[in-house]
């Protein structure tokens, strides 16, 4: 263990952390940043997609060496019920630029590329080291202690990069642990087909991607997701839902998986795979209310600690990458006037972070969370049966005049929900996303 | 309907890869005579089945093959039904892919 005492300790080499850890050391300060992973990213699940802006921000030219999948050019929104699914697909040329604007990556391989960009620009990573604890002076952080002999590390300042479940803030009382309506508990797996197949089933070519976000019955009237993402040579499938709904109907999550798998929409797209990997993994879905304090004597939070993730747009990881980045240039501010790490200086850190699309957007979201909970055996059950089940009849031709389809459709609406119940969820649902 | 589980979870947890730091378990059930709700809870809805009723009607967790996702700790922990750390530096779960 190194004695010497750092300008920052950065605990966690994901994206916020690794984002932070960068910005800070290529300023030239001492960063230590430690990891509990074999190797960064051993430790990390996500989806994955990866928006390009946040990281050029950080890195501009990523794309000359990063670990990419595909580039995205197709987005398909599935609202599903047990046999079909009503969709919206978008897909444009326009996504085929020389800058592509989002990816799929595999993120135990990006986050290695990642830190060793952090390590390059002259920050010290130290792996399979746990912090256990946050070390203070009179009630201010000065550092941090590991499951290594050595004791303390000391720091100016403590930036806490260690995820939605990291236990350090909540063990010091600087933040409440995740609630279970704060938090989806999502399931995935790796499902690895050759390329040409992958290309053929999609539509694609090159390293062009799709993905797939679908909601509906899939979730069996938990509050939820699924997807499908198209990596190089393989697909991520996954679903997730609110972990206290889970806690309501006892399903167990392998199950939901298995069934979204075998969904007639989503069998043929992995049919033949091969797997190779399970992962679980809680993500922030609490938003703009459940972020928890995020600076103070001594230390900040940032990425999925702090839970900045949008549930709406399925943004996570570029929200972690702009909180680490941002939080270092507060940090960077502070040190070049050689002042303080005290709550009140580091409070810049949270004015910079309202000035960005972070808050901006997770404020824009804020009364989604209660209305998604509020209306879920709707949105999740009877809604998409409803929805089909009206596509399939004006779809299907049968000799019935279309302005009795259109009766029988409304009528169908109306008799499940009434006009007072859809109309009061229309206005929520406006509401909620103003 | 949920009793006669239709995936075995061991199945899928063979593919992953992990160092399992032998005789520490990260996550410890306290003693108890009669399960909590919760903990019955987490028998079923632990995405990796780390967590079993014994011969005795008290729950029994195997942290070999956890996930480290956190949710027995967002349920379970705030009761005092199960001490939760994380593991050692560099033992646990090693995603390949993440």
């Amino acid at each position: 263990m190194p004695a010497e005492k750092f300008d920052v300790i950065v605990v966690g080499a994901g994206p916020a952390g690794n984002s932070c850890a960068y910005t800070l050391a290529k300023r030239g300060l001492k960063v230590l940043q430690i990891e509990r992973g074999e190797y960064p990213g051993s430790k990390n699940v996500q989806g994955a997609i990866m928006y390009a802006n946040m990281l050029e921000k950080i890195i501009p030219d990523f794309r000359d060496d990063a670990p990419l999948e595909r580039h995205l050019i197709e987005q398909r929104l599935w609202y599903m019920d047990d046999s079909s699914y009503t969709g919206v697909h978008y897909r444009s040329d326009d996504f085929n630029e020389e800058a592509p604007n989002r990816y799929t990556i595999i993120r135990a391989q990006f986050d290695k590329w990642f830190s060793k960009k952090v390590q390059q620009a002259g920050a010290l990573l130290i792996l399979e080291t746990t912090v256990t604890d946050l070390c203070f002076s009179g009630g201010k952080v000065i550092g941090v202690k590991t499951d290594r002999a050595g004791g303390t590390i000391l720091a100016d300042v403590v930036v806490m990069a260690e995820g939605v479940n990291g236990v350090l803030g909540t063990k010091a009382g600087l933040r409440p642990r995740p609630k279970p309506d704060t938090v989806a508990l999502a399931v995935k797996e790796m499902h690895f087909l050759p390329s040409d197949v992958i290309e053929s089933r999609f539509n694609i070519s090159g390293d062009e991607g799709v993905v797939i976000e679908a909601a509906g019955t899939i979730t069996k009237g938990m509050t939820g997701t699924g997807f499908l993402y198209t990596n190089k040579e393989s697909i991520s499938i996954g679903i997730g839902c609110l972990v206290s709904d889970f806690a309501h109907t006892g399903k167990a999550p392998y199950e939901l998986l298995e069934d979204f798998k075998k969904h007639p929409a989503v069998a043929p797209l992995i049919a033949g795979a091969e797997v190779k990997e399970y992962a679980a993994h809680l993500i922030p879905e609490g938003g703009y209310n459940a972020v928890p304090q995020l600076f103070g004597e001594g230390w900040v939070i940032v990425g999925d600690a702090g839970q900045f993730v949008n549930a709406v747009h399925r943004e996570g990881s570029n929200l972690a990458m702009t909180t680490g980045r941002i939080a270092a240039e507060a940090i960077f501010q502070i040190k070049s006037r050689k002042d303080k790490f005290s709550a009140e200086n580091l409070s810049i850190y949270q004015k910079m972070l309202e000035q960005s699309f972070v808050m901006k957007d997770l404020k824009k979201y804020k009364r989604l969370p209660d209305f998604m909970h509020g209306a879920r055996d709707r949105l999740f059950g009877s809604y998409p049966e409803l929805v089909s089940k009206a596509a399939q009849n004006w779809f299907r031709v049968d000799g019935k005049d279309k302005k009795s389809k259109e009766k029988e459709i409304v009528r169908s609406f109306v008799k499940a929900r009434g006009v007072r119940g859809l109309a009061s969820d229309a206005w929520k649902l406006a509401r909620s996303w103003r | 309907m949920a009793e006669t589980p239709t995936v075995r979870v061991e199945e899928k947890l063979y593919q992953n890869r992990y160092l399992v730091d032998a005789g520490r378990p990260h996550i410890v059930v306290a003693p108890h005579e009669k399960p909590s709700k919760e903990l019955l809870l987490l028998t079923k809805i632990c995405p990796a089945h780390c967590y079993e009723v014994n011969g005795k009607g008290q729950v029994e967790v195997s942290p070999d093959g956890c996930l480290e996702c956190g949710t027995c700790r967002v349920l379970a922990e705030g009761s005092g039904a199960l001490t939760w750390t994380y593991p050692r530096g560099g033992y646990g779960v090693l995603f390949k892919f993440g």
